[in-house]
């Protein structure tokens, strides 16, 4: 061969190697790849919100246990959960950290709507995904404007607009009186409640009251609406203010239809401490499994459940619901990325997410599924009604939801 | 050689100036982006400073005009339009307004009693930033979103582009180099010793005709000022304002870095500035169970080592290497 | 008119935790004459020891009075260990060890007893015989408490020598040095009374609001503006001080203004009175000679 020839050649030859993907098994972006797929994430394990610490923790066992299984397709998950002590300024800067130093594939189940909207545009922006974020509010699901955010559990309003519709069903002559959180999920399911109501909303709902984190109690709220005459209670609260709230409605004899937030509903961590007497026909609604109700002690997810709490997260408590939020949230993600297969960019997972298809779900309720599609990016829309016994929650009515 | 003489003094800062321009190009965009934060921080502390530090008036409510600062800026930027540094001195001017007004039933009170009503003003900031019938202009609970400014031109440097955080960082450079001049040219006269002078013997000082209401007033909307142009600053900076982000913990930690800088001394802020920054993310290194924890480790340890902060440390040290003394407005009165 | 009662007697109910509180700071005070900001997580943290004995099976009272002592220990020795050096530093420098400590024993309670909400039992049991149409055995029970721990820091400090002496050490060290009080001693015991005080008022608010580290960050605020408000050098101004707090707060609330902004109208409503009143409403006037 002339030698001009074997140069052209041997130039081509280079160009095609230089060409090739450094690692010869998949696609990756930074954050990716043949051996480990780093995970960013972000709850507040300090602070006013550090009860759902508890979260990120189980999210971080459930990965544990599925690196010592192999993780998945070869790779371990290399899951790196920092804390924001819920104040937004600390989120941007530990979103900044993950996403820039770090180099994490993408963000996963990071907690609190405050929080997560500090971080909202610099996400789209840097075409990071913020995925299955651990928080009800319905902005998340907006695909055409922001297509890297994508929210998990079924929003509050939805659930709002549930118990309107049941209110309307039921009680047409209901007298409304609301107590709510005074931050974006109270006012998120307050919303919700009366859009559902519509035109009924002014008239049904006679006591609107707030109270704010810091308040040392909501004696005073709840006298004021049993004061106003109101025969519902919808008790927009989290977990210890809830069981003050069912503590004192029954201690000064007022029995209204009691609705509660789903936030709230723990048979565990909420109805025990307040009074399993006092809690008798409460109700709300669920997606998941109660691990104090007595009806699933011997599902095989339930038990399945429960050996990895102990093993992995042996600080949680069985009784809480709240890991049963993380474990069902990390099951998601790992389907999104055994999905995702060797593709591991960031518009796959992507992808990948907006087209999930899971019917059985380790620990949700019968009939709950995770659906995605691209213009539907709320994953858990399924829902039920429950009523509280004495002993646990029986389900009635139908389930909502597509 | 003295080291204190005029020529030294003016060449130094330059280095620093220049070492201080060209480190956002060397680093991380998120590195900058907590560079950034620093200065902001220690503005704020700055303005702190001239209250508590020099003028012995307690307040541990601060929070507050950091507070309405960001959210003069964020509704400005968000309603008008207005370009974000423009926005800096309309933010001081109205902090300015709200702190000589609250400087007023504050001189009926002290010690721990101004502390008490500083803290209420800062809790209650919160729930005011979301009552309803504001909520049209401070977004409520869900607060206000806003997007970062571009840098104005191009430029590259050890690789790296000038960009939005970059330029950012160099503008709040920029402003804290003015605030301190601003201070540092306060306090060094008159106005300085007679605060001064209030702190430590007001009875003393106003025998000798110092108007303690016109001048204990003032400083507060002074300092309020201050603090009020670095929140303005950290919304823009950070792009995002929101009730949960000025709870009462940022009054805190901006007393945490008034004492750890060392009280009356305006180089002083900026150690703070860096303490209040970094050394959470170090506890947070250290201890993944009980990050606080360390964090309170860190903040007693400092104080049994440097009970008047790092200035008064590096003072001792200065004096103890032979060095004249020079000009102390620390004292052991807060 | 029902509804009115009900609601003053709720805010009776939580003006005795905020008086119980405001105590434990009073305590700390008049002894050392400074605030302790971690006031309250030393009462959650002692409230947390009388769970885990309740916990371990310990009859009620019993924890109850080993938590008082445990307590008292406690306060002592942060005291000796973590106070002493800071002792003659500036004010500024002592609130920022209070505010380590608070981190600290928030932190730590957090790390070892975890952040879900746990019930704590009340000594009262629902059917006693002083319960009343408007007050609760508990509510009833804890007031009675409290007026007992007032009653009894009254008789201390007015009338045992020990008393004597921390008020002396407190209010002029170096006199009372002269006179052989042993004053760095005295402010060790000044911490332990005001940590036993607060383990008090932890196991009596518990039972309402429910046990977490958090549970006395928004009563701490109170628990100081009870102090202050009744005067920072008087017991009974700040059990005072605290019953007018928390009738205020909730009548503001029900018939004023309306929950949204009841917290921020109350804290002027204190800032108000102290601007009239700077010493509290009966607190002592300080005269400076000069």
């Amino acid at each position: 061969m002339k030698r001009r020839d074997f140069s052209i050649m041997a130039v081509a030859v280079a160009a095609a190697f230089a060409a090739a993907p450094a690692s010869a098994k998949g696609q990756y972006d930074p954050g990716a790849d043949d051996k480990e797929i780093k995970v960013g994430n972000i709850m507040p394990y300090s602070g006013p919100a550090s009860a759902y610490g508890v979260i990120g923790k189980t999210m971080a066992g459930y990965f544990k246990m599925l690196n010592e299984k192999g993780g998945v397709n070869g790779r371990k998950i290399n899951f790196i959960s920092l804390d924001d002590g819920y104040s937004p300024p600390k989120t941007v800067e530990q979103a900044r950290k993950l996403v820039e130093q770090e180099e994490v594939l993408f963000l996963f189940g990071t907690l609190g709507t405050p929080t997560n909207s500090a971080i909202h545009k610099y996400m789209n922006q840097k075409k990071v995904p913020q995925l299955f974020v651990t928080t009800g509010a319905t902005k998340w699901a907006d695909p055409k404007n922001f297509p890297w955010t994508m929210g998990w559990q079924p929003n509050y309003q939805g659930e709002g607009k549930i118990y309107a519709e049941y209110i309307l069903d039921k009680m047409p002559d209901a007298k409304i009186g609301i107590l709510y959180q005074n931050d974006d999920y109270g006012k998120d399911y307050l919303h919700g409640l009366e859009a559902g109501l519509g035109d009924k909303a002014k008239t049904m709902i006679i006591k609107k009251l707030s109270y704010e984190t810091t308040d040392p109690t909501i004696d005073s709220q709840i006298l004021e609406l049993q004061a106003s005459g109101a025969n519902v209670f919808y008790n927009v609260t989290t977990p210890k203010f809830a069981a003050q709230a069912i503590k004192k409605a029954a201690a000064i004899g007022w029995k209204p239809a009691h609705l509660l937030n789903s936030v709230s509903s723990s048979v565990g961590s909420v109805l025990t401490p307040a009074g399993l007497d006092n809690s008798v026909g409460i109700m709300s609604v669920q997606y998941l499994k109660d691990p104090t109700d007595p009806a699933w002690q011997n599902a095989p997810d339930f038990k399945e459940y429960a050996a990895f709490l102990a093993k992995y997260v042996p600080d949680a408590n069985i009784k809480d619901s709240l890991p049963v939020i993380g474990y069902t949230t990390a099951h998601s993600l790992v389907q999104v990325l055994k999905q995702a297969g060797d593709n591991l960019t960031r518009a796959n997972i992507m992808k990948q997410a907006a087209s999930l298809d899971i019917k059985d779900v380790p620990m949700a309720l019968p009939g709950v599924g995770v659906k995605t599609a691209a213009d539907d990016f709320s994953p858990v829309e399924r829902e039920q009604m429950i009523r509280f016994n004495g002993k646990s929650y029986e389900r009635f009515g139908k389930v909502y939801g597509r | 050689m003295n080291i204190l003489n005029r020529k030294w003094v003016i060449l130094g800062s330059i280095v620093v100036l220049a070492v201080l321009l060209v480190a956002p190009f060397l680093v991380k965009n998120f590195r900058v982006f907590q560079m950034n934060l620093v200065i902001v921080y220690a503005i704020a502390i700055l303005g702190l400073n001239i209250l508590t530090g020099f003028n012995g008036q307690f307040s541990l409510g601060h929070g507050a005009f950091y507070a309405i600062g960001a959210y003069t800026a964020a509704i400005l930027m968000d309603k008008t339009g207005m370009v974000y540094w423009a926005t800096l001195p309309i933010a001081g001017v109205i902090c300015l307004g709200f702190g000589w007004l609250i400087g007023f039933p504050a001189l009926r009170l002290s010690g721990h009693y101004l502390a008490l009503a500083t803290f209420a003003l800062a809790l209650s900031i919160p729930q005011l930033l979301k009552y309803n019938h504001l909520e049209a202009l401070t977004g409520g609970v869900q607060g206000i979103v806003l997007s970062k400014p571009d840098a104005p031109f191009s430029l590259m440097m050890f690789g790296q582009r000038l960009n939005s955080d970059r330029w950012l960082y160099i503008v709040s450079l920029i402003v804290a180099v003015i605030m301190f001049w601003l201070a540092y040219n306060l306090l060094r006269g008159r106005v300085g010793r007679a605060l001064i002078a209030i702190r430590d013997h007001p009875i003393a000082a106003s025998a000798m005709g110092i108007n303690l209401t016109y001048f204990k007033s003032v400083t507060f909307g002074v300092s309020a000022a201050f603090t009020g142009v670095a929140g303005a600053l950290g919304a823009v900076v950070v792009a995002f304002v929101a009730p949960d982000s000025f709870t009462v913990f940022l009054s805190i930690s901006f007393l945490v870095g008034l004492v750890v800088g060392g009280l009356a001394s305006i180089p002083g802020a900026i150690f703070g500035g860096i303490f209040i920054q970094f050394i959470p993310n170090i506890a947070d290194e250290i201890s993944r169970a009980a990050p606080w924890a360390i964090y309170g480790i860190f903040l007693i340890t400092f104080m049994y080592v440097m009970p008047t902060g790092v200035m008064g440390l590096l003072r001792k040290i200065w004096e103890k290497t032979g060095h004249k003394h020079v000009d102390s407005d620390a004292s052991e009165h807060p | 008119m029902d509804a009115f009662i009900h609601q003053v007697v709720a805010g009776l109910a939580a003006g005795s935790i905020y008086a119980a509180v405001g105590l434990a700071l009073v305590m700390i005070y008049q002894s050392t004459h400074h605030l302790n900001f971690a006031q309250g997580e030393m009462a959650m943290f002692s409230t947390f020891i009388a769970w885990a004995l309740l916990e371990k099976g310990w009859p009620y009272w019993a924890a109850f009075f080993v938590t008082i002592a445990a307590s008292f220990i406690l306060g002592f020795v942060v005291q000796r260990i973590f106070l002493r050096p800071v002792e003659k530093a500036p004010v500024l420098t002592n609130v920022i060890v209070f505010i380590g400590l608070l981190v600290i024993f928030n932190s730590v309670a957090g790390w070892i007893f975890d952040y879900t909400i746990k019930p704590f039992q009340s000594p009262f049991p629902k059917d006693a015989w002083f319960t009343t149409r408007f007050f609760s055995a508990h509510e009833v029970g804890s007031m009675g408490v409290t007026f007992l721990v007032l009653l009894a820091l009254f008789l201390f400090f007015r009338f045992t020598p020990v008393g004597l002496a921390m008020r002396a050490a407190a209010q002029n060290p170096d006199s009372a040095r002269l006179v052989g009080i042993r004053v760095s001693m005295m402010l060790a015991v000044g911490w332990g009374l005001a940590a036993a005080i607060g383990s008090v008022a932890g196991m009596m608010i518990a039972p309402v609001v429910f046990l977490d580290p958090n549970m006395m960050s928004g009563i701490l605020l109170y628990g100081f503006a009870a102090a202050l408000f009744g005067g920072i050098d008087n017991p009974w101004g700040a059990v005072l001080g605290g019953l007018i707090v928390g009738v205020l707060e909730n009548l503001l609330g029900a018939y004023v203004i309306g929950t949204e902004l009841k917290l921020s109208v109350a804290l002027v409503m204190i800032v108000g009175v102290l601007t009239l009143k700077p010493s509290g409403l009966f607190g002592k006037v300080v005269v400076t000679r000069v």
